[in-house]
């Protein structure tokens, strides 16, 4: 087998492996940079609760429409928001902090999903819930997606030096501006959008993935906040490729084989990045004079 | 007297037990002031207060207006891992400046560069934050205060664990602010430092004790009434009526 046949033939030959690789690459241009944000937020297992956060939304569409991904996408959307809106809420309004509060909301949120499905689906439904089916994307999702991360990208510009102010400094933010709260909501909106985004494509469980390993990755390469963002968005759409690739010549399932090149990506960085476990050994015994 | 800030029958504190109060009096444009007292006594509180961080419990603080606030607080929330530079860290004291969407453009770098300078930071805008040292990073804040181009700064307790050449630095850096006619107000320990280069002190102990002249508020007979103060927390305490004031 040639590098064609390897690479680009499976691409090229058919529509569902486009479409799946252009929601993958689509996806990765804006959930990446978002899981930049939650990394350096240390809200990295935020996003896991989150994801589990839009299950009964998805869970009570598939109970009323079958299993159809833009009214089930559009339900995660809806659960999702209220989680994060109602935890963010929450623990600026009371004293329980925002961890355990979108803790007690994902949790009650999870079981109501769960009982959703229960009540109507099979094993089978709730793995493609889960688990998600990238291959099978129709042009709605694809479209979806796509302007999930024209949004994304829109609102990041915007907000971007409040971000990052409100990341660095919440304290200073505070006696400058009356934006650090709405950034932080703004944010945790994007956030949901994109798991939503990717809950199309990789399931609720998955999506997450996506968003995290390429951040976690980028991280052991660059020091910049900026350079960080771009590179995750590289590696999630390689990711994205290789994945696809490998779950096509292999016949295995195309969204763990996408998040496991992730992983791949992400053990690697770990390992040997420039600021990985040898790199900053290595450089560790040699110094400046001043 | 033009009044920058003007506090009438200030009560500040937390759970409805007062932390400041009953403080009345005045705060002049252009006036270099220290706050001193124990422990527990209101110091921070008032500067939380002013900036608007705690809401007054009864009476009132007006700022004059228009005036631009700069806050150095006690403990700061930076995270020092963040990914950013000595440069970012710095640039946010344009904010006022440039607000969310600016962008910086070329005469802010210069500034930011200048603004380093004073503090003694040359070359530092591409340093990793998490790489300075407690001095360097208290100098980074000031840096950042003087980019914000403010009329009245509040620092509290800027000196703490900060060593005397980097104290006198920063103490330059202050009477320049107070050449330039801005308002500052800085709590301070060291009341040494407070007779040598701040001509106004507020003495609290909960209670304004003494409130004017450094020389006068710092007589013997005014630092035993506050040394006589003490944190007591009474949980019971009878409440406070208006016009029964202590």
């Amino acid at each position: 087998m040639n590098f064609y046949e390897f690479a680009i033939g499976p691409f090229a030959d058919y529509g569902f492996m486009q479409r799946a690789l252009g929601g993958s690459v689509a996806l990765s241009v804006s959930a990446c940079p978002v899981g930049v944000f939650l990394m350096l937020r240390r809200m990295s297992l935020a996003g896991d609760a989150m994801a589990h956060a839009i299950l009964p939304g998805a869970a009570a569409a598939f109970v009323m429409f079958g299993l159809e991904l833009l009214p089930m996408t559009l339900g995660g959307l809806i659960a999702g928001l209220i989680v994060a809106i109602s935890a963010g809420a929450v623990s600026r309004l009371t004293l329980q902090r925002e961890d355990a509060s979108l803790a007690a909301f994902y949790l009650i949120s999870l079981a109501l999903g769960v009982l959703l499905v229960s009540i109507r689906g099979s094993s089978v439904d709730l793995m493609h819930v889960l688990f998600g089916t990238v291959l099978a994307l129709n042009n709605e999702v694809l479209w979806l997606i796509v302007s999930i991360a024209a949004i994304t990208l829109a609102t990041l510009f915007v907000i971007w030096r409040a971000l990052i102010a409100e990341c660095l400094d919440p304290l200073f933010l505070r006696s400058v501006s009356r934006a650090g709260p709405t950034v932080h909501f703004v944010f945790l909106v994007l956030v949901v959008l994109n798991l939503v985004g990717g809950f199309a494509a990789l399931g609720t469980l998955l999506s997450v993935g996506l968003m995290i390993l390429p951040a976690a990755a980028a991280r052991f390469w660059v020091t910049r906040t900026g350079h960080m963002c771009v590179l995750a968005v590289g590696i999630g759409a390689l990711s994205s490729a290789a994945g696809l690739l490998v779950s096509y010549h292999l016949g295995i399932a195309s969204g763990p084989a996408i998040i496991l090149t992730a992983g791949g990506l992400y053990l690697l960085s770990m390992a040997v990045g420039r600021r990985g476990l040898i790199g900053t050994r290595i450089r560790a015994y040699r110094h400046r004079a001043a | 007297m033009n009044a920058c800030l003007k506090f009438q029958d200030l009560t500040l504190g937390y759970d409805n037990h007062p932390a400041v109060h009953h403080l009345d009096g005045s705060l002049a444009h252009g006036s270099l002031t220290a706050v001193v007292g124990p422990n527990g006594s209101g110091k921070s509180t008032l500067l939380k207060g002013i900036v608007g961080a705690i809401k007054p419990m009864a009476g009132t603080i007006e700022h004059h207006s228009g005036c631009r606030m700069a806050y150095l607080p006690q403990h700061s929330e930076i995270d020092r891992h963040f990914p950013a530079r000595v440069f970012d860290l710095v640039a946010l004291g344009l904010w006022p400046k440039h607000g969310m969407l600016g962008r910086l453009n070329g005469s802010d770098a210069g500034h930011i560069e200048k603004a380093l300078s004073a503090v003694g930071l040359d070359g530092f805008e591409e340093r990793p934050i998490d790489t300075l040292s407690g001095g360097q990073l208290q100098r980074t804040l000031f840096a950042r205060v003087l980019l914000q181009n403010a009329d009245l700064i509040l620092l509290d307790e800027p000196f703490n664990a900060i060593d005397n050449r980097t104290m006198s630095d920063l103490v330059e850096v202050i009477n320049r602010w107070h050449g330039e006619k801005r308002t500052v107000l800085v709590v301070l320990h060291d009341l040494e430092l407070v007779r040598n280069h701040f001509p106004e002190t507020l003495l609290l102990a909960r209670h304004p004790v003494a409130w004017g002249n450094t020389k006068d508020v710092l007589m013997p007979s005014n630092l035993l009434r506050a040394r006589q103060f003490h944190e007591a927390w009474d949980e019971h305490a009878p409440w406070c009526e208006p016009g029964a004031a202590a």
